[in-house]
């Protein structure tokens, strides 16, 4: 018996230092394979809580899953040096004064190259921080002058409004015979500057602007009270201004189950699962700039970031399509030109010339644009892909790009 | 007009209903559950996943968000608000605590079920169109469904056994364990009652607007302005309180639409200067 439990703790004890042993070289191997990278730290300050938590999230969730996959082929090269991307994450919770103290976070860990934030005020309160401490950051949001000169360190990172919806309208105006428009927006800096923008691109087309002023608080669950008098006015088209993904399929539901029959439109990109399951067949028909990929002009390495995304995170989310962006960009600049990693002047002088092949979508290139909106390059050029929603899938109805 | 005003009754019958649970647990404990909204939201995602994902019945989701609430409620009580309230002798710890509760329910919320926006299948396809009236069929029946359950919720409050210790309790907590009402069960099964109101309400309200994980702190400033309008604590309040706001909200759409966004400013203005009138709200006394 004594000698039968020696045995057995005996074993157990060489069994675990073999476990042990095991570990510490598996350990000593990842530390000197790890130690021969370098690391390099790209930033996040956004919105990843609250009602809007799904803009800010795929962000994050884009930047992660990238990064995960370019560590796991070796990292990335830039220079002499190869480095291992980090991502530093902080929710703003969509509040501007977070939103400094998250830059300013970032500053601390001596970062230089931010993602975010997602919303106008956010992005306005950081740009003394950005420039006092030599960031660049890339807003989701449309303010001009955060990218216009004197300003130099926002590059914003998707299409803006009154760049898509001059498009689209001119579109549904030439191809849907459509005459008077209807605005509505959520009572927020973001879509009130971006229905402004709307209503006066609508105007400039001849468009009859029948609704320009109705709005909604963006925590409203029943949409039906603010449709109702909208509806009544029997628009041709329906614009939901900086609509967030969440409200989307609720104003689309009630505003056809109030018998509206014409078109609804948005600028901002949606997510098909979440208009699927919240309006259904209700939601075919709807128009959007349907983020920077649609199947038709996918990479094989853009499905190999779905694929991997999904898995990570269970679920892929459609605004990751032009999420996936920012970080690509600011790799592939930096290997364009090493010095920009700690120096941000270099990194401006870089944009004015900057391309390289975009790895997610057919016969496209990196490069920054803006010189119309903006007179300067502080935008990403990604796809403007306008498509239209129809049983549970986006489909494209045409691509643009902003120059 | 017709349809400002069946906009207003159905989104009152709602409203009221998601404030019934929040005044219960402020009267019989003299809480203020700041995550009741989150409770809301957590009855909405089990329904959604019971019904939406599993395809199982609406109404047996809806029953496994009222249990579920309920549990988590009772669990919410007994660990956390009963050994603060006992070893705490200042009000704020509640309120602290509350929302302490509040943050750790979104973030595992968002955690468990994501960012985005869910919605499940309609429970019933259609729409009743008249010559005054649009109201889609679903919208009737949660509406109906609303109120029955404000119904039942009075009655059991009225006539049961629970419901009378639970009035008697909320009445004068010291005077109702003198007369051999047990404080620490009925406050409990209040709690968790509260709690089970929000989940189920959650639960009836993700198939008309979905639900996210976001969504429970504006849902429990909501809450509360109904609670204030009526008078803290007071069944009869929060039902006035819902069906009030949900009127005003209703009006207000249809009839300040052309000056922008003020029917919430107007909401608020009124809502000082009524506060500034009755600061207990239209029934605020103790309940009883």
């Amino acid at each position: 018996m004594g000698s039968e439990m020696i045995n057995r703790r005996s074993t157990l004890k060489s069994l675990a230092l073999g476990a042990v042993s095991l570990l510490a070289i598996a350990a000593s191997g990842m530390s000197s394979a790890q130690a021969e990278n370098k690391e390099l730290k790209i930033g996040f300050v956004g919105v990843t809580s609250g009602p809007a938590a799904a803009w800010g999230t795929s962000n994050v969730r884009s930047m992660q899953t990238r990064a995960d996959w370019l560590n796991e082929m070796g990292g990335v090269k830039i220079g002499d040096d190869t480095y291992n991307i980090e991502i530093v994450t902080f929710d703003d919770q969509k509040d501007p004064k977070r939103a400094i103290a998250g830059m300013e976070k970032m500053a601390q860990e001596g970062i230089h190259y931010v993602v975010g934030p997602n919303v106008d005020d956010g992005a306005a309160a950081v740009r003394p921080v950005a420039e006092s401490k030599g960031i660049i950051y890339f807003p989701y949001a449309f303010p001009k002058a955060l990218y216009t000169p004197p300003a130099s360190n926002a590059v914003l990172g998707m299409v803006a409004n009154y760049q898509s919806g001059p498009a689209i309208y001119k579109y549904l105006k030439e191809n849907k015979g459509v005459k008077k428009v209807a605005f509505i927006a959520a009572n927020e800096s973001d879509p009130l500057s971006q229905r402004d923008s709307g209503v006066a691109a609508a105007k400039e087309l001849g468009l009859e602007v029948v609704a320009e002023k109705d709005t909604y608080q963006n925590d409203t669950r029943d949409f039906t009270p603010v449709l109702t008098p909208i509806v009544q006015l029997k628009p041709d088209l329906l614009v939901l201004s900086g609509v967030a993904p969440a409200n989307a399929p609720l104003l689309i539901r009630a505003a056809r189950e109030l018998g509206y029959e014409g078109l609804i439109s948005a600028e901002t990109a949606q997510d098909a699962t979440v208009l699927q399951e919240g309006a259904g067949e209700l939601a075919n028909g709807f128009i959007s700039v349907g983020g920077a990929s649609t199947p038709e002009i996918r990479t094989p390495v853009m499905e190999e970031f779905i694929k991997r995304y999904t898995d990570k995170f269970g679920e892929y989310n459609d605004e990751s399509n032009t999420k996936v962006y920012a970080l690509e960009y600011i790799i592939e600049t930096l290997k364009a030109n090493p010095k920009a990693i700690d120096d941000v002047e270099e990194f401006k002088k870089t944009a004015e010339t900057f391309s390289a092949p975009n790895p997610f979508a057919k016969d496209k290139t990196l490069k920054y644009v803006g010189t119309s909106s903006f007179g300067q390059k502080r935008q990403l050029s990604v796809p403007m892909v306008v498509t239209e929603f129809k049983d549970g899938e986006f489909k494209t109805l045409f691509v643009g790009e902003v120059d | 007009m017709e349809q400002v005003i069946a906009n207003g009754l159905y989104l009152g019958a709602q409203y009221a209903l998601i404030a019934l649970g929040l005044t219960l647990i402020f009267a019989l404990m003299n809480v203020l559950n700041f995550a009741h909204g989150q409770m809301y939201v957590l009855g909405g995602f089990v329904t959604y996943t019971i019904y939406g994902q599993l395809k199982l019945p609406f109404v047996l989701a809806l029953i496994c968000s009222g249990v579920t609430l309920a549990i988590v409620g009772a669990l919410m009580e007994k660990f956390l608000f009963r050994t603060v309230i006992r070893r705490s002798k200042r009000e704020e710890s509640t309120m602290l605590l509350a929302a302490a509760t509040a943050f750790f329910l979104d973030a595992i919320m968002l955690l468990l079920f994501g960012e985005k926006q869910r919605g499940v299948p309609k429970i019933i396809s259609g729409v009743f169109v008249s010559d005054r009236v649009i109201l889609p069929y679903d919208r009737i029946v949660v509406g109906v469904v609303a109120i029955l359950m404000i119904a039942a919720f009075m009655l059991f409050m009225q006539y049961s056994k629970p419901g009378r210790a639970m009035r008697a309790l909320a009445q004068d907590r010291v005077a109702a364990q003198l007369m051999g009402v047990k404080v620490e069960r009925y406050s409990m099964i209040g709690f968790a009652l509260g709690a089970m109101l929000a989940g189920v309400v959650g639960g009836l309200l993700v198939s008309i607007t979905g639900v996210n994980s976001g969504i429970g702190g504006p849902i429990s400033i909501k809450a509360f302005l109904m609670v204030m309008i009526g008078g803290a604590g007071v069944v009869g309040g929060a039902i006035a309180g819902g069906f009030i706001l949900g009127m005003m909200e209703s009006v207000g759409l249809a009839t300040l639409r052309e000056y922008g966004d003020i029917t919430y400013l107007v909401i608020f203005a009124l809502l000082m200067i009524f506060l500034s009138i009755r600061p207990h709200g239209l029934m605020g006394k103790p309940w009883g």
